[in-house]
Formats: C-alpha cells, structure tokens, sequence
C-alpha cells in the first residue's frame, strides 16, 4: 500500500525542519554542535528519508532508495560520537522527528488512514534510529581499536635508571591487553639488560581493579622466578584503599611511597651506593682545619 | 641411559639443562644431584635452565625437590636463566616455586651462593619470601 | 564452526612420548603463527595432559588440529585414552600439586593455560580432553 509520507514531507519540508530543529534542541541537554551544522544535518536526511519512503519497500532498510539516508546518518552518527554525544543523543535525531511529523500526519491525512501512516512512519523512524546506535557503535570501536593500536605501540617505556636497576612508569588507567604486553616487556628488558632490579611506579594510574592488580602481581612473580625483584612505587592513597578494600595480597613485595625511595632501595639492593664527591670533601677538611688553625693538608 | 652432566666448581655442582627432559630423566638428575651432594659435601648448587624453553608442572616440582633435598644436605639451590615466556607461563600455571632462590644467570647466581655462605641472613635480600627460612 | 585445516596423531604411550608431543605441538604452534609466550602456553598444558594420558590414562592418542574459525586460527589439541577414567572430574580440575602430594593432576593448570579446555571422563571407559589455543 503506498503511503502518503513522502507527499507529506515534500508539502511540508521547510515546517518540519524548524520544527524538528526545536524538538532536537529542548530534548538534547547539551548544546555541542552549531545551529547551522545541526541544519544541514537535518536537511540532508530529510531529503534522504523522502527518498525512502517513496521507494517500492519503504521498510526495507537494505534497499537501495534507503542508502542515501543512511549514508546522511552514518556521517552525523560519527560526527557526534566525536562530539562527545551518546548513542542515545545520537538516536535521538532521528527519534526527536516523529513528534513534528506525527502532527502532521494528523492534520493532513484523512482520519481512517491516521493509523496507517503513523504506523508506518514509527516503524521506518524506529529502524533509522537503531540504524544510528549500529553505526555509532561501529565507529567507536574502530576509534578504540586505533587507540588501542597507538596506545600499545607507545607502550609503556621500560627505563634503565642505572646498572642493574629498570624503572618502568605506568601511566594512565591500565587495562588487561596493555598490562599483558608491559608484563612481557619488562621482562624481556630485564634479560637483556640483566637487571635484578626493577622499579613498577605507579604514580600516574589513577584506578586499579583486581584484573589489573592480579596481573601486576604475576609480572612481579614471573620476574622473581627469573632473577629479579620488583619494586612497586608511587602507591596514591585511593589506590591503596582498593587495594585493601578488593582483598589484594602483596604478600612480600616491597612498595616504596616515591620513586625516589624505590631507587635508593634498588641500588642498595644491587650493591651500590652514592657518594659526595671528592672536591666537596676536600673543601669541608679545608674548612674545618681554618676553624681549627692547623694544617691538615 | 643418558643423564645430564653434573660439574664440580669448588664447593660447589653446577648442572647446565640443555635438553628437553623426559619424566625419568629428571627424576634420574635429582637422584645424581642428591648423591653427588653428599659425596662432594657441596655447599651449593647451581641450575642453569637458560636453555629451557619449556618446565611443566612435573620439571617445577623437581627443582622445588631439589632445593628441599639440598637443603636438608646443608646446601643451597639456586635456578638461573629462566626464560621470560617460561616465566609467565609457571606463574599463569600456579606454580609459585617456593624455596627455591633463583638468579638471572650463571655470575649472579654464584655470587648469591657465596653471599648465602658467607653468613645466615642474605644481603640486601632480607625481604625476599624463600629468604632466611631457607637457611635451616 | 571451527574448520579443521590439518591434523596429525601421535602415540602416547611412554613418558618419551610425552617430549614428542611437546615438540610436535610447538612446531604446529609456530606455523599456527602463535606468539613466543602463547607457544610456550599451549606446549605446557600439552605437555600437562599428554603426561596424564600416560601416567593415569594408561597410555592413549593426541591428536593435533590446526583450526580455522573466520578470520582466526587456532591449535586444538585432543587427548583421548581408554584407561579407568575419573571419578570426580571437578576434584581433579582443583590444583593438587601445590599439595604437594603428588596427586594434582595438572589439569586444573593446563586448563588456565589454554582459551577452551573441555574435559569428558567416565570412569571404567576412558578420558577425552580438549584443549584450544586461538592466535
């Protein structure tokens, strides 16, 4: 049965995109894209939403009068998953249209087929705004996983600080795939550079949950069998209450508050030490033989 | 049968595992190691594994054995060069190795078995959890 | 569904065999594409079950899988004997070798090695155990 929606929104284009507009800006809580770019948006799909309803199976999405509207919705999908809207702002572009149009259709269309039409435009509205969720969905994991990739290639430096001694600075929220490919890097280092020390500072991880915390410990394991100590430093106060709160056993692994207190452990630990040098000591013996009034040189 | 060569350095055996073991020739390593323990009154011994690519359950229970059985013969036990991947695949097993003190290679470990020699308590290692309890 | 690519059997039924099946499985694991650390993963727990199959299974038969499902590949590995099964499989799944017994069969590692381990035990027939390993 042929609908009469595209006769509607050709009448009517200019009404409905105002009003549309409206809806979309009293139910949209934060304004993040401009009046003249949210326009553009809304005329394009409305063109493209005519094109669909005049074609043959108006609610067969995969037909092909519906790929103009759905290319119109997987741009404004990906524009405002980078925005910063959520998926269900998103929909609500296409959802925030069936008010305006459900108006019309009650005051154009002849009272025994109302319910008919309104049928047929909620369902058709319905799938354009899943289709959005997919789209936006689609493009934000392709984001993470780009993420993923730049965020795993920089990786997470391991750091020689002296003979013997690694320092490897976490930073930002450590998750399962990121800690696995620290874990088997800092081991790697730690042969390579046959370091029995190695300082795990974590200063800069704002959160830890017990996947992660687990996965710490077992790098920390893996590195005790093969010879090395770990030392984790930079422990901020949240971190240790969840650290307690989640049951987590350090059992008998050294945590310094700074790293500066981890290195002067790990060089300990390694034999080493740090001296004044000479010259300076020089000038003190100096200095106390003036006060002195002998000759000490 | 084969078995895997045990040298003597000193007062201490150090054995070099390069191949891969079957059950009964670790079992026959740890019977050779035991022997050679007493007749040497080795004071310590070391277990260079740098060469393993694989331990399993049974050839983490031998080392742990190893160590017990030194220990109870007044000898320490230290494992070197276990390989990263080995590493994290004993831990991801559950296997945690306890008693047995381990060193990243050969040098290392001779001088941890010196140091353990030397006096009771180990330097600089006091908080290590196979630590002094080892030591009786 | 998981396609099978190629497959090959190999007998164990003496503890030398167990070696063989860790290199076996390593070399399969290498041409799978496998990481050096998720190799070692799949090897340790072949090694873990092919020593059941022989202690416990009074010897048996793995066979080796080179799956492929859509875009990833995989190892599966099947070990199956006719020995006297297990009376309680999810006992024996529990670590025991940090009882230090001797008992534990390592089933409980082997399992944490692998992503799908499934197991199927039925005392007086036999034991099959699955273990898969994906890229």
């Amino acid at each position: 049965m042929a609908t009469r929606l595209p006769e509607i929104l050709r009448k009517n284009q200019q009404a409905l995109l105002t009003e549309w507009m409206a809806e979309q800006k009293s139910s949209l809580s934060r304004k993040l894209i401009k009046d003249a770019e949210l326009e553009e948006q809304c005329a394009a799909f409305l063109r493209g939403l005519e094109r669909g309803v005049s074609g043959e199976d108006v609610h067969n999405l995969d037909a092909q009068h519906w790929s103009q509207a759905k290319e119109v919705l997987t741009a404004v999908s990906r524009a405002r998953g980078q925005a910063g809207y959520s998926p269900s702002e998103t929909a609500l572009f296409v959802f925030s249209f069936k008010k305006p149009l459900f108006a019309r259709i009650g005051r154009e269309v002849p009272q025994d087929e109302q319910a008919a039409e309104t049928w047929t435009a909620t369902t058709v509205l319905d799938r354009l705004g899943l289709f959005t969720t997919e789209m936006f969905q689609r493009s934000r994991e392709e984001l993470i996983n780009r993420q993923q990739q730049d965020m795993l290639e920089l990786s997470t430096p391991v750091v020689k600080l002296w003979d013997g001694v690694l320092a490897l600075p976490m930073i930002g929220t450590l998750d399962s795939a990121r800690t696995q490919v620290v874990m088997e890097t800092l081991l790697q280092r730690i042969v390579e550079t046959g370091s029995a020390v190695a300082i795990l500072d974590i200063t800069g991880v704002p959160t830890v949950d017990t996947l992660v915390a687990q996965h710490l410990l077992k790098t920390i394991a893996a590195a005790r069998l093969m010879g090395a100590d770990c030392i984790i430093s930079g422990i901020r106060p949240q971190i240790a209450q969840t650290i307690v709160h989640l049951g987590v056993d350090l059992g008998t692994v050294t945590t310094k508050a700074t790293l500066a207190d981890a290195f002067a452990l790990a060089l300990q630990r390694t034999g080493q030490t740090v001296t004044r040098i000479a010259h300076a000591k020089k000038k003190k013996k100096h200095e106390d033989a003036e006060k002195d009034g002998k000759d000490r040189d | 049968m084969e078995r895997i060569p045990i040298l003597r350095m000193g007062k201490y055996l150090l054995v070099t595992i390069q191949v891969d073991m079957h059950d009964r020739l670790a079992m026959q390593l740890q019977e050779d190691l035991t022997t050679r323990i007493a007749k040497d009154q080795a004071r310590g011994v070391l277990i260079d594994i740098s060469a393993l690519d694989i331990v399993d359950s049974f050839i983490g229970r031998m080392l742990a054995d190893i160590a017990g059985m030194s220990r109870v013969l007044d000898a320490q036990t230290v494992v070197v060069g276990m390989q990263p991947a080995v590493a994290i695949t004993l831990v991801e097993l559950g296997l945690s190795l306890q008693g047995v003190r381990t060193a990243l290679d050969v040098e290392r470990g001779m001088r941890l078995l010196e140091q353990s020699l030397g006096d009771a308590t180990f330097a600089g290692r006091a908080d290590e959890d196979d630590g002094p309890g080892g030591e009786s | 569904m998981a396609q099978v690519a190629r497959a090959e059997e190999i007998p164990v039924r003496v503890e030398t065999d167990v070696v063989l099946v860790r290199q076996a499985v390593r070399t399969w694991a290498v041409q799978q594409g496998f990481t050096l650390v998720d190799q070692t993963k799949i090897v340790t727990a072949a090694s873990e079950i092919a020593r059941n199959t022989v202690i416990y299974g009074r010897g048996g038969v793995a066979r080796l899988e080179a799956i492929v499902e859509g875009a990833r590949k995989g190892l599966r590995l099947i070990f199956e004997d006719h020995g006297p099964g297990i009376a309680d499989v999810e006992m024996a799944l529990r670590d025991g070798f940090t009882s230090g017994s001797g008992l534990g069969m390592g089933l409980g590692g082997a399992r944490r090695l692998v992503n799908e381990f499934a197991i199927d035990s039925k005392p007086g027939v036999g034991t099959k155990v699955t273990l898969t390993r994906w890229k």
